[in-house]
Parts: C-alpha cells; sequence; structure tokens
C-alpha cells in the first residue's frame, strides 16, 4: 500500500494555538484541511513535512455566514459539499456553486475544502508521480533538479493552476484572509495565487487562510466552464470563469475572464475583456473575445490532450460563458447531449 | 519506530480503543488495525472511489482521510450495513441485480449509495449516475448498479426507511 | 450434431450469484485481504532505468536496517520462467539485465511494509546503460542494442507469414480493392484490485501461496521450476480475483519471489503491489500498426484479405506468440473470405511486457476489418449492415483458415441491431454531427489447444455426495468476477435438481482441486461447464440405479428435480434428494463421481493451426450512436445497441453484466484508454517511462460516459456447449471500437483509422477535409518489415487437406500435432 511517510499529527483546538504550532516550525510543518490534495503529495513524496497541523476541530472556520448584500464569508474549512449544498450561495454565486460542482467528485467534495483548494499545489504530469517514477527520469525543477522536462530551456516551472475555484473567485473579485502569529491581512484571490509553478501561493508556510471574502453579487453575473476528459474526478485541462456586469442597454459594463489550467496561475485574459468592454454583446464580438483570450495562454505537454487542442479550446470556452451570460443560444454541441463543459 | 497515537473510533456503532502509528490513515486503521478488511482500495491516492466510507453519514475516501482526524466520529464501513443476518435493501438488490461481478468496487459502490439514498430515496438514473461518479467499476458498465440502487431506494421508500429485508442466504 | 442438453429448473433463470451475499457484505477474501500469524511484508526494488546491464546489487545497507529479515537477488532464482514454453525469458529477479523501468531486481522482506520499503532505497544497483529501445522504429533499427539474446531476428520476437489459398487470383477476381495502414494504440486492464499474494511455508519444504491469479495451473507450473522443487510440494490457490480481464494470467516476479522467501524464512511472506506496479505487470492490449488490403466484389462480397501486423510486445515474451497469432486467426470466422494472407510480428521495447487483455490480439485486426468493410460499403454504395449481413460465415463452416464454425448466430444479432437503432431510417439522416456505426465480430469460447502440450483434459470436475445431501464440487476454475463459480454451482444443481445452496465449492486449489486450466481465453463456461455436466450426470446415474431399485421403477424413468428424485409416470412415488443418495451410499459405500473436458481437434494440420480453434465461437453486433461537436471534435456516445449469440444464456443476469462490461472497456478503448510513454528529449535522458501510471490519468470511463445500453441476448445453441452456451465475456466488447469509428464517420464524414479516437485528430481530418483533403487522421505508413517467405494452405474449398504446401520449402515441418516444443498457442 502506498502509505505516508511518518510524521506528527497535531489537532489544535483554536486558531490561536494552530497559528502558534505553524510558527514554531513553518518550513517543516503543512496544514491539513481535508487532506485531498496534501495527503496524495506527501504520500508519492513530492511534498514534504515532518508535521500536519489539522485545521479539524476549528469549526470557526467552517460555514457561509454575512449579509449578502455586503458580502458573504465562507469559511476555508467549509467542505465543497456544504458549499454545495447552501443556498444563499446558490441564490446570489450560481457561478461558484457551478464551479464547486465541477470539482473532483461527489465523495471527494465531501472532504475538500473551498481553503485547500485555493491552496492546491500546481500539476504536472512530469510530478504527479511517484518517487521511483520521478527518479526514473531525474527530478525536476520544481524538486530537487535544474531542468523543467516539459520546456527544457525554460528557467521557470510551468506546473499547472488546478484549482477550478479560482478561476471563477478571480473573476468575481473574491478576497481572502490570512492569519499568522503575526497578525492578519486580507488579499485578492488574484494576488494569492502567483504564475510560478514553485512559488504559486504569496501565502507564506506558517499563515493560514481563514475566509473566503464574496463580494456583494449586485448586477453581477458569473459563471465557469471546464473542460476535462471525464465527467468526474479529472482536474480541468482548461477552466474559464467569467463575470459580467451589463446595463440596461446591453452594453457590458464590466467584465472579467480568467482562465485555469494554462498556467502557473489563473490568467486574466485582458485582451478579450477590452474587446468586449462597452460593446453589445452580441455573437460576433464575444466570438472575436474568445479568439482574443487565447493569446494569454501557455499550454505545455503537461497534462491530459495535447497542448495544440487545449489552446484551440479556449475561444470555444469563453465564448460558451458568454453565451450562457447573455442567454444567448448555445453554438454547436458544447454543452449539450452529455458533451463536457 | 513509528510515532503511536491511541484514539478511540466508533465502525459501525462500535466503540473501538485503536493503538496505531500516527502517519496512517483510515484505511490503514480499518484494515489493518481493525481487520475491517471489507473496505478496499485500487490507488491509494483518491482515484477509484473503492476505499469509500462514511463518516458522520457522509462518503469519504479512507485512503486520504488521516485516521486521527475520524476519532470520534462515527464511521460505517460495508461491514455495518447488513443487520445480522439480513441484507439491507442495497445488498439484496447487488446481489439480485448482478450489480457485483468481481465485487472489488462493491462495498465502496454500496457506501456511496447508501449516502445517496439517504438524501433521495427516489433518485432518478442521471442522479445516481452523478453522486456515484467518484467510484470506478471495471466489470459491470454500471447499468446494473444504476438499476440495484434504483430498486432499493424504491424498497427503502416502501418500507418507510430502516434497513430490514429478506433474510441472507450466505 | 451433437443433441443440445435441455436446462431444467435452475439454468436460463435469473438466479442469484453465488458470491454475491460474500460480496455485498466485504465478507469475501481477496488476496490482500489475507492475514496468516508471522507474516513478514516482502516490496520489491524496481529497475528505474529502462535497459542496461547489471553491474553490481550492493544490499548489505538493506540487509542491516532493523526490522529486515530477508533480502533476494536475481542469482537466488536463477531458472528462467514465462507462459509459453517457447518463452521461457523472465527471472524472478533480473539475473543480469534489467529491460524495462519496473522490472523487479530485489526483493525485501522485512516485520513491516514500511521498513521492507526504506530497505529497497538503501539497496546500491550499478547499470551500464544500453540504448533505449522505445517503439517500432528503434526495434526494427538493425544497429540497436538487441533486448533478448533469442528471437526470430533481432529484436523481432517472432515473425510469421502463412497464405491460405490463391490470394493473388482472388484479388484479380476482385472489383474494388482497398488498402488501409490502421493503429490501435495499447492500453491495459486496470482490474480494481491490486495484485497481491501471500506465500504460506508448510511443513517438509513445502509452500502454498495464495494469489490473485486467474491461472493457479500455469502459476503452479512456474513455481515448479523456478523453486527446483517436486510440483506436488507447491500448493497454489486463487482467491477470488477483484477483476483480471487477462492482467493476472501471466506467472508473476512477486508471486515467485513471495514463494521463494517463504521457503527461505518459514514464515509466510506477503506483498500487495502498489497501482503503479500494477501497470508495470502489465501484459495489456499490444499496440499494434496493421496494413490490411481486401479485394470486394461489386455486391460487396469478399474475394481476398491481406493483413499485416506489427505488434509492439514490451520487454519480455509472455503469451506474445499467442498474441501475434491472434491478430490473425479470427478474420474468417465472421464473414466469408474465400482467400486470406496473414504476415504478423511482434518486436521487443524496453517497455512493460504486453501480452492478453479482454480479445488477446483480436480487437486490433477487427477494428481494421470493421472500418475497412464500412469504406467498401460506402464506395460500393451498399447499406453496411445488409453488406455484412449477405457475407456471414453459415454454421458448420470451415474457413479458409481451417477453423470449424459451430453455431452461427449472428444474423439475428444484425438485425436486432439494426432494428433497435432504426438503422434504416436513421443512418445518415440525424444531420451533421450525429451519426450512426455498425461492427460485428466473433471470438472463441476457449482456446483449442493448451498452452503447453499435453493430451490431458482443460477442465476438471470432481463431486462428493454424502448423506448430508449437499453436494461438495471441486474445480481448479477461479472467479475473476465473470461468474464462473456461479456456473459451476448452476451446471451441478441443474442436474441433480437441487438448490444452489445445497452446493458447496472447492475451487482453484491445485492441491485439492482437479486442473482446469484458467480463466482466460473465455473458455471456463464451455470447458468447465461441460465437466461439470459429465460429473453430474454421472452422479445421476449412479444414485439412479439403487434409488429406482429400492423404488421398483425402471432407473431411466427417474426425474432430479425440486430436491427429490421420483418416478417420472407417478411423481410421488420417489425420495428426497439426502434420502436417495443415503440409499446409494448404502449400496456403493462411499459417492463421488468425476467428468472432464478436452476440446474436439481442429481440422489445420500446418504449423500455427493451433492459434484459432475453438469448441464453438460467439457472435456480436453492434451499433453505437455518437454526437460529434464538430467545433471542438468532444465526442458524447449517447446509446450503444448491441446483441450477442451466447448459445444459450445460462443466466440472462449475469450474461447482460458481461455484455454491458464489454461495452465499457469498448469505449474506454475506443475513446481514451491508452498505454502511453514518456520519452525524455535523447539528449537528455535515455529514460522511458509509462506516462501516467495511475489512476487518475490514465483514464477508466466513469458512471457519466457510459451510454444507455440495449443488449440483446441471441441464443443460438452450439452442439458443443453445455447447454449450448458459447462465451459472453470478451466478444461483445470487440466491435465497439469500429462502430465508433464508423458512428464518428456517418457523424461527420471523416476517418480516425486509429483508437483511441482523441478530439484532436477529429479536429485535424475535419481540417484536411475542408482543405479538399481525405479528411482522414491515422498512420501514413506501414514500416518495411521483412515476414519471410509465407507458408502456403490451400483451403477446405480449393480441396486442401489442412496441411502446408511448402512446409519443407519455408524451413517448418507442417503439423499441429508433431511440433511439441516448438508449437505455440
Ligand atoms: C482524484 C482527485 C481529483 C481532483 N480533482 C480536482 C478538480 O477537478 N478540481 C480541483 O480544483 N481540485 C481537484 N482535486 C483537488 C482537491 O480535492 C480539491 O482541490 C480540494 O478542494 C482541496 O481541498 P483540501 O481541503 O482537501 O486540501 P488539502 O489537501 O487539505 O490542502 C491542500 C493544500 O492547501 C493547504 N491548505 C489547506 N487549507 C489551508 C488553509 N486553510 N490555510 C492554509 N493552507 C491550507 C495545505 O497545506 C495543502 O498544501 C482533486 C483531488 C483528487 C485526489
Ligand atoms: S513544469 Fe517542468 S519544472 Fe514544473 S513540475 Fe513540470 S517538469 Fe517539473
Ligand atoms: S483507494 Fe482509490 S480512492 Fe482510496
Ligand atoms: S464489480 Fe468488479 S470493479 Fe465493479
Amino acid at each position: 500500500m502506498l502509505r505516508l511517510p511518518e510524521l506528527d499529527f497535531l489537532s489544535p483546538s483554536t486558531i490561536e494555538e494552530a497559528l502558534q504550532m505553524l510558527a514554531d516550525d513553518p518550513s517543516g510543518t503543512r496544514v491539513l484541511a481535508g487532506g485531498t490534495d496534501l495527503v496524495p503529495n506527501l504520500k508519492r513524496r513530492h511534498q514534504h513535512a515532518r508535521r500536519l497541523v489539522s485545521l479539524g476541530r476549528l469549526a470557526s472556520l467552517r460555514g457561509v455566514s454575512g449579509d449578502p448584500a455586503h458580502g458573504l464569508r465562507v469559511g476555508a474549512m467549509t467542505t465543497l459539499r456544504s458549499i454545495l449544498k447552501n443556498e444563499v450561495l446558490e441564490q446570489h454565486w450560481p457561478g461558484l456553486i457551478a464551479a464547486v460542482r465541477s470539482i473532483s467528485s461527489p465523495v471527494l467534495q465531501s472532504m475538500g475544502t473551498i481553503g485547500g483548494n485555493l491552496c492546491l499545489d500546481t500539476r504536472c504530469t512530469y510530478y504527479n508521480q511517484t518517487e521511483e517514477w520521478r527518479s526514473a527520469i531525474g527530478y525536476c525543477m520544481k524538486e530537487a533538479g535544474d531542468t523543467c522536462w516539459v520546456a527544457p530551456s525554460s528557467s521557470r516551472c510551468w506546473a499547472i493552476a488546478a484549482s477550478d475555484a479560482a478561476p471563477l473567485l478571480c473573476a468575481i473579485g473574491a478576497r481572502v484572509r490570512l492569519a499568522s502569529t503575526r497578525g492578519e491581512r486580507e488579499l485578492a484571490v488574484e494576488a494569492l495565487l502567483c504564475d510560478d509553478g514553485i512559488a504559486y501561493l504569496s501565502k507564506a508556510p506558517d499563515e493560514v487562510l481563514t475566509d473566503v471574502l464574496l463580494p456583494p453579487a449586485g448586477t453581477w453575473k458569473a459563471t465557469y466552464w471546464k473542460l476535462r476528459r471525464r465527467g468526474s474526478i479529472d482536474f480541468p485541462v482548461l477552466g474559464v470563469g467569467t463575470a459580467l456586469r451589463v446595463g440596461k442597454n446591453g452594453v457590458v459594463e464590466d467584465v472579467r475572464i480568467f482562465l485555469g489550467a494554462v498556467a502557473s496561475a489563473p490568467v486574466r485574459a485582458l485582451a478579450a475583456e477590452s474587446i468586449l468592454q462597452g460593446h453589445i454583446l452580441d455573437e460576433t464580438t464575444l466570438v472575436s473575445a474568445g479568439k482574443a483570450a487565447q493569446e494569454v495562454a501557455t499550454a505545455l505537454d503537461n497534462t491530459d490532450f495535447t497542448m495544440t487542442w487545449r489552446r484551440q479550446m479556449i475561444p470555444h470556452y469563453v465564448a460558451g460563458t458568454l453565451r450562457e451570460l447573455a442567454d444567448l443560444p448555445r453554438v454547436g454541441l458544447l454543452g449539450a447531449d452529455g458533451l463536457e463543459c | 519506530m513509528s510515532r503511536m497515537r491511541t484514539d478511540t473510533f466508533t465502525v459501525n456503532g462500535e466503540r473501538r480503543e485503536v493503538a496505531y502509528p500516527a502517519h496512517h490513515t483510515l484505511l490503514e486503521v480499518l484494515r489493518e488495525e481493525l481487520a475491517l478488511t471489507g473496505t478496499k482500495h485500487g490507488c491509494d491516492l483518491g482515484e477509484c472511489g473503492t476505499c469509500t466510507v462514511l463518516v458522520n453519514g457522509e462518503p469519504i475516501l479512507a485512503c486520504l482521510a488521516m485516521a486521527a482526524d475520524m476519532a470520534g466520529k462515527s464511521i460505517e464501513t460495508v461491514e455495518g450495513l447488513a443487520t445480522g443476518p439480513v441484507l439491507h435493501p442495497l445488498q439484496r438488490c447487488f446481489a439480485d441485480m448482478g450489480a457485483a461481478q468481481c465485487g472489488y468496487c462493491t462495498p465502496g459502490m454500496l457506501m456511496s449509495a447508501k449516502a445517496l439514498l439517504a438524501e433521495n430515496a427516489a433518485p432518478s438514473e442521471d442522479e445516481v449516475r452523478s453522486a456515484l461518479a467518484g467510484n470506478l467499476c471495471r466489470c459491470t458498465g454500471y447499468q446494473q448498479i444504476v438499476e440495484a440502487v434504483r430498486a432499493a431506494g424504491s424498497e427503502l421508500k416502501t418500507q418507510g426507511c430502516g434497513a430490514k429485508g429478506a433474510a441472507s442466504h450466505g | 450434431m451433437a443433441e443440445v442438453k435441455k436446462p431444467g429448473a435452475l439454468i436460463g433463470t435469473p438466479f442469484r450469484r453465488v458470491d454475491a451475499v460474500g460480496k455485498v457484505t466485504g465478507r469475501t477474501l481477496y488476496a490482500d485481504d489475507l492475514v496468516f500469524p508471522r507474516s513478514v511484508h516482502m516490496r520489491l526494488l524496481r529497475s528505474n532505468v529502462p535497459h542496461a546491464e547489471i553491474v553490481s546489487i550492493d544490499v548489505s545497507a538493506a540487509r542491516a536496517l532493523e526490522g529486515v529479515v530477508g533480502v533476494l537477488t536475481g542469482r537466488d532464482m536463477p531458472e528462467p520462467f514465462g507462459i509459453l514454453p517457447v518463452s521461457q525469458d523472465e527471472h524472478a529477479l533480473c539475473l543480469d539485465k534489467v529491460r524495462f523501468v519496473g522490472d523487479p531486481v530485489a526483493a525485501v522482506a522485512a516485520l513491516s511494509e514500511e521498513v521492507a520499503d526504506a530497505a529497497c532505497k538503501l539497496i546500491k544497483v550499478e547499470y551500464r546503460a544500453l540504448a533505449t529501445i522505445a517503439g517500432y522504429d528503434d526495434a526494427i533499427d538493425p544497429d540497436k542494442d538487441l533486448i533478448h539474446a533469442y528471437g526470430d531476428d533481432r529484436n523481432f520476437h517472432k515473425k510469421l507469414s502463412m497464405r491460405f489459398g490463391d490470394l493473388d487470383a482472388g484479388f484479380a477476381r476482385a472489383d474494388l480493392v482497398l488498402e488501409d495502414t490502421v493503429f490501435f494504440e495499447g492500453n491495459t486492464h486496470l482490474p480494481m484490485e491490486m495484485h497481491a499474494c501471500t506465500a504460506v511455508p508448510e511443513g517438509d519444504g513445502r509452500v502454498a501461496v495464495h494469489s490473485s491469479t486467474q491461472t493457479p495451473h500455469y502459476l503452479h507450473k512456474a513455481l515448479t521450476k523456478v523453486l527446483g522443487i517436486p510440483a506436488s510440494w507447491i500448493r497454489v490457490i486463487a482467491t477470488t480475483n477483484g477483476g483480471g480481464f487477462g492482467g493476472k494470467t501471466d506467472p508473476f516476479n512477486h508471486e515467485i519471489t513471495a514463494a521463494k522467501m517463504a521457503l527461505a524464512l518459514g514464515r509466510p511472506v506477503r506483498i500487495a503491489l502498489s497501482r503503479e506496479e500494477v501497470f508495470m505487470c502489465h501484459r495489456g492490449r499490444h499496440p499494434t500498426l496493421m496494413r490490411i488490403k481486401t479485394g470486394f466484389k461489386k455486391d460487396g462480397s469478399i474475394v481476398a484479405q491481406h493483413l499485416k501486423t506489427l505488434l509492439d510486445g514490451g520487454a519480455y515474451g509472455s503469451y506474445g506468440v499467442a498474441s501475434t497469432y491472434y491478430t490473425g486467426a479470427l478474420q474468417c470466422v465472421t464473414y466469408k473470405i474465400p482467400t486470406y494472407q496473414f504476415d504478423g510480428a511482434r518486436v521487443w521495447t524496453n517497455k512493460p511486457p504486453c501480452g492478453p487483455k479482454r480479445g488477446h490480439g483480436t480487437p486490433q485486426p477487427r477494428f481494421a476489418q470493421e472500418i475497412h468493410l464500412d469504406k467498401a460499403a460506402l464506395r460500393l454504395g451498399l447499406d453496411p449492415a445488409e453488406m455484412r449481413l449477405q457475407q456471414l460465415q453459415p454454421a458448420g463452416a470451415v474457413t479458409a483458415n481451417w477453423l470449424k464454425i459451430g453455431s452461427m448466430g449472428l444474423g439475428p444479432c444484425i438485425n436486432a441491431v439494426v432494428e433497435g437503432s432504426r438503422w434504416k431510417e436513421r443512418r445518415g439522416k440525424l444531420g451533421f454531427g450525429r451519426g450512426l456505426g455498425i461492427a460485428c465480430s466473433s471470438y472463441l469460447s476457449g482456446a483449442g489447444l493448451p498452452i503447453y502440450w499435453n493430451h490431458m483434459p482443460h477442465s476438471g470436475v470432481q463431486l462428493k455426495l454424502d448423506r448430508s445431501g449437499g453436494v461438495a464440487v471441486f474445480c481448479g476454475e477461479t472467479e475473476c468476477g465473470q461468474g464462473s463459480d456461479s456456473v459451476l454451482a448452476a451446471c451441478v444443481a441443474d442436474v441433480l435438481g437441487i438448490e444452489l445452496s445445497d452446493i458447496r465449492l472447492c475451487v482453484a486449489d491445485t492441491d485439492l482441486t482437479p486442473v482446469d486450466l484458467g480463466s482466460y481465453s473465455s473458455r471456463v463456461t464451455l470447458m468447465m461447464g461441460n465437466a461439470a455436466l459429465q460429473a453430474a450426470e454421472r452422479a445421476k446415474e449412479l444414485i439412479s440405479g439403487p434409488v429406482a431399485q429400492e423404488l421398483g421403477v425402471p432407473a431411466g424413468r427417474l426425474v432430479f428435480a425440486d430436491r427429490r428424485v421420483f418416478d417420472s409416470e407417478n411423481p410421488a412415488c420417489g425420495r428426497s434428494f439426502a434420502e436417495a443418495v443415503v440409499i446409494a451410499e448404502s449400496k456403493l459405500g462411499t459417492l463421488g463421481t468425476t467428468g472432464s473436458y478436452t476440446p474436439p481437434r481442429a481440422p489445420g494440420r500446418f504449423r500455427g493451426a493451433g492459434v484459432g480453434p475453438s469448441p464453438a465461437y460467439s457472435y456480436s453486433a453492434c451499433i453505437v450512436e455518437v454526437v460529434v461537436d464538430p467545433g471542438t471534435g468532444l465526442v458524447h456516445v449517447p446509446d450503444v445497441w448491441i446483441a450477442h449469440d451466447v448459445g444459450r444464456a445460462l443466466n440472462p443476469v449475469l450474461t447482460r453484466g458481461q455484455v454491458e462490461g464489454g461495452i465499457y472497456m469498448g469505449l474506454g478503448e475506443a475513446l481514451m484508454e491508452e498505454s502511453a510513454f514518456r520519452r525524455l528529449p535523447k539528449k537528455l535522458s535515455n529514460a522511458l517511462v509509462h506516462k501516467f501510471p495511475n489512476m487518475l490519468e490514465y483514464k477508466s470511463p466513469t458512471f457519466l460516459e457510459m451510454p444507455r445500453i440495449h443488449t440483446t441476448i441471441v441464443e443460438d445453441p452450439d452442439p458443443n456447449g453445455p447447454y449450448g452456451a458459447k462465451e459472453v465475456g470478451q466478444g461483445p466488447m470487440l466491435p465497439v471500437m469500429p462502430a465508433v469509428a464508423n458512428a464518428i464517420f456517418d457523424a461527420v464524414g471523416v476517418r480516425v483509422d486509429q483508437v483511441p479516437i482523441q478530439p484532436w485528430m477529429i479536429l485535424k481530418a475535419l481540417a484536411e477535409k475542408e482543405r479538399g483533403g481525405a479528411g482522414r487522421f491515422g498512420p501514413a505508413e506501414f514500416p518495411a518489415v521483412d515476414y519471410g517467405a509465407a507458408l502456403h494452405v490451400p483451403t477446405p474449398e480449393e480441396g486442401g487437406d489442412g496441411k502446408a504446401r511448402n512446409a519443407d520449402e519455408v524451413g517448418i515441418k507442417g503439423g499441429t500435432m508433431t511440433e511439441t516444443r516448438k508449437e505455440i498457442r
């Protein structure tokens, strides 16, 4: 059986206790939430820990609270399953529900948390492998080595940001609260996630993500489309989180589009946004926006499917989110008849 | 050697005090410390669903759950489904309707299905498929599993709930 | 033709499988569930280089680790083994060479699995690298290092060529000749249960091996050879397999090493492989490149076919010689093909060995043949379903390559799926993006010859009856989910008129049960079923005599039913079954019977004739509906219609389960499953690794990918089958892959001549079509392979006698029966 390395398990009963435990040994301690990312990574020995600090007993980090008109707060330890069952969220940010519903599988959703989802390690098929496998090709840059096997001439790691919630949360301008013994701070989800396969979080190792803060929905509408091989279990090979505000005259007042799984962090499709901004959302405009979105993606050969095809899919998926938000009819069969979206 | 912990686990309604290595998952504690080998494993990485058990009524993967996190919670495994010799309707329908071939995915399927029926006793075919989509089966093609889950659902409903059924021949 | 046996009260009903309750309660013990007192845990250190000589192995640090109790290396087991007598090319632990990443080089037993793991990491192996043979190109390159010191030609493990009938004359008669190059990617079984075993030493140098194997008998043979102790000292018990699909039909390194370790340590040794190690064991589908050329008449009839195959075999022989033959063996049992040439070759590469996966060697050429027929129908302006119907082999025919067909229910199968899918109204009329495709297939109900040459039965069953009224049934068969335990119990209970609960099974134990060759080649229902019927009929006879005497009625009038034995003319006159046994036991002493089965001799008398013959062939027809998104190339399958001629459905629920499971695996192969490999840029490294040896990236369809499956069971009883039954475990998956490809063509007008069919392939083909091209994605060329001179075998139609005409010229002695050493099946 593939097993975890020996380690100490700590289960603080207050957040203060947890923060102190992390401060005691920040480099050797990891936060354990649902464990659905951390446990496989530790089992395969590409992440390491001497101690795990479980947040399982911290009830204060669980649940959805706040006033929708002023913004909701989702505790970091709220499971994906309870998010899916939350009626307030469903009513105000159905796009978040769509993103969360697309994560992994039902049984993983009852373990995985929203905080863990935002702090997911970046992924790469050269990296998410056992120790034996990695030794057979030689460790890459994300570990002990100095070459990136995906792009050997590159000086950086291109591992993929695989969170499904992140692109959507970026698009709606959500923020997170981080806490450590040094105090609390708040920053945009966009600023939490860095486009670097190795240093993919701006969070310090001793910081705990305590809350995800959603802005009031107001007239925003948002949705998330995901491309993956199977209808369940699989990580995204492309995710599109789109948030849109359309004026009474049908003109796009505001739009934010983030692509997931095509870089080491969700990337903002600014060129696409500027095509839409101030225009009526018709078929022609959204198709050219979809095409423009392609430019920011650096799809490489380190996940399922070919990189060329994944890039080709971007216009279809970006346009798909826009049509859905603009209540325009679907084009092609995408999203219908069981085809993935 | 390994750092050991001692915790009390409630498995299938029975309270058990267990000494186990701190780094072990629920899967290891169930199979190795408690000899509850009914819970299977097919990947140890959360990718197949074979190790599904219920914790406080929700399906989780035993291979990813730290045992220490599960202390004090109510854990249900396939061994707890039947009432003495009387099979749970899900078990009976699986047995009679071809839903278990090699049987290796079966314990996990049964637990995921139990969680579904607890919320929705009359799931549509699509609802069954969605709820069980994290559980892989290589033998059946799933159709007979879907049929068995739905049949068990309607049986549970007409019984009013509870887990009484015909005697097993096991 | 022999009379087909009529079912009693049980056969043909949807009875609950005998292993069901154990499986739904978690009581069934699989190999990894077994725990023996004083067990130690073993792990294997596997090679992390693809191809190298072993210079040295230093195990001292591993031995010194606290908790380690034993270490073995290749020197401890120098005797080679392999499933086929002609391919004894594996070592329990590599001796002086490693041939793929994953090849085991050392074993450590320790007090815990974790210590064994840690100790493996302390073993230092020094390798001297050899060139990496990654695929066909490297293997064909005459300058590359050799993977093995034996084989037909450098890195060609096997080459063969056979011609049946006057092929040139056949092609000369053709109105249309089509040629295609087709590729079928490798894939793997992925049973949910990972291989595991425990070896338990028993007094006086004996050992018992409990293992998740589909072939305890062959494992027993390999253990005997490598351990060098008498066969009778070794006991193999196959535990219930948590799925096999052919992946557990070879003897494996870990099984042999565990037995050796247990004997060395005098205590039980257990090993459970990780999922990645299961990918290393592999023995899955051979990646196969094919060149197919077929001549058609205007009416769609086939006049000639020439098929060339090239298999990428991976690092060892495994079943590979048989697999190579199988890529050509069954081409003629479906449609009339009067002249036929088959050239096959298998190369070695530094990858996990390929072997028999569900359909063993036949899905690849079936894919080529069925998409080929579809193209021909289009060119000839024929309906693909109608065209197939017109070309069916008749029941009882002997094919051009000398296979004897029994019952043949493909016609009704085609009609069933045509009607079910409303093919005639809907094909070609569903609009751009939606389509229907058809394909058919046939499969063996057990190979006509055993893996090693002998004249003994292929399956044996023994019954023990006593005053309890219970019947103990002993048989070497192995349950791996297909339902063989249930077939065994049901056949006996049905004949004796008792209940399944009266039967106690003892199976898959080489010490206690008569030999059954194993759960492979869809042989169990037919062969074991026949053996069971014979044993049960004999038991009936045994009981009938004394009971008839006691009742004063002629023995021939006795009926066994409802747990009673009674006079058919006066049902009240009778005894309970248990009383009947008491009467017989009183009269005759202890009661027991045996039954056995040996397949009929096949008519072919040429080298290679051993692969393909079967007592009966199953037939399937399949129509797949697809939705293809032309913008993205994504494919969705909403419905599949399948009809399968199973001869007789012994249990309709279990039969349907096998059919649906076959469709599942077929769709996986058609659309997503592949055993792909990673090669780094050559200047950086010679590494060659499985691209994704895990269940997340190796894509096995979930509940959500599965279509509605509309199954029709066709029953055309075969005189050789028990109650007329034929196989169902493998056949129904075979037509799925080509039917998907044909449906995609119907939907969007492009051809993908390879599987798995990926969305980007469809887009490329669509783009090519838009540019005015053919609208095809697939391999462009077939490499130049010298298959050697063909063996010429006149066909039955030409008045042949089953022998080759030029056996001497091509350097091979004709006649399957005389070639005891080299003949393979
Ligand atoms: C088979 C499989 C499929 C999956 N598919 C998907 C998918 O499709 N989409 C997707 O988005 N994810 C997927 N996941 C990943 C994962 O299940 C989810 O992202 C989940 O939400 C992660 O949450 P967790 O609580 O389990 O995280 P954990 O594993 O507990 O933690 C993940 C990381 O975040 C850190 N962390 C967690 N919580 C905090 C906190 N509050 N403060 C600071 N650090 C923290 C941990 O230290 C760790 O490094 C998949 C996982 C598996 C095994
Ligand atoms: S992108 Fe390159 S450096 Fe990063 S994990 Fe993959 S191979 Fe390693
Ligand atoms: S063993 Fe596969 S999900 Fe746990
Ligand atoms: S019954 Fe074998 S894996 Fe599901």
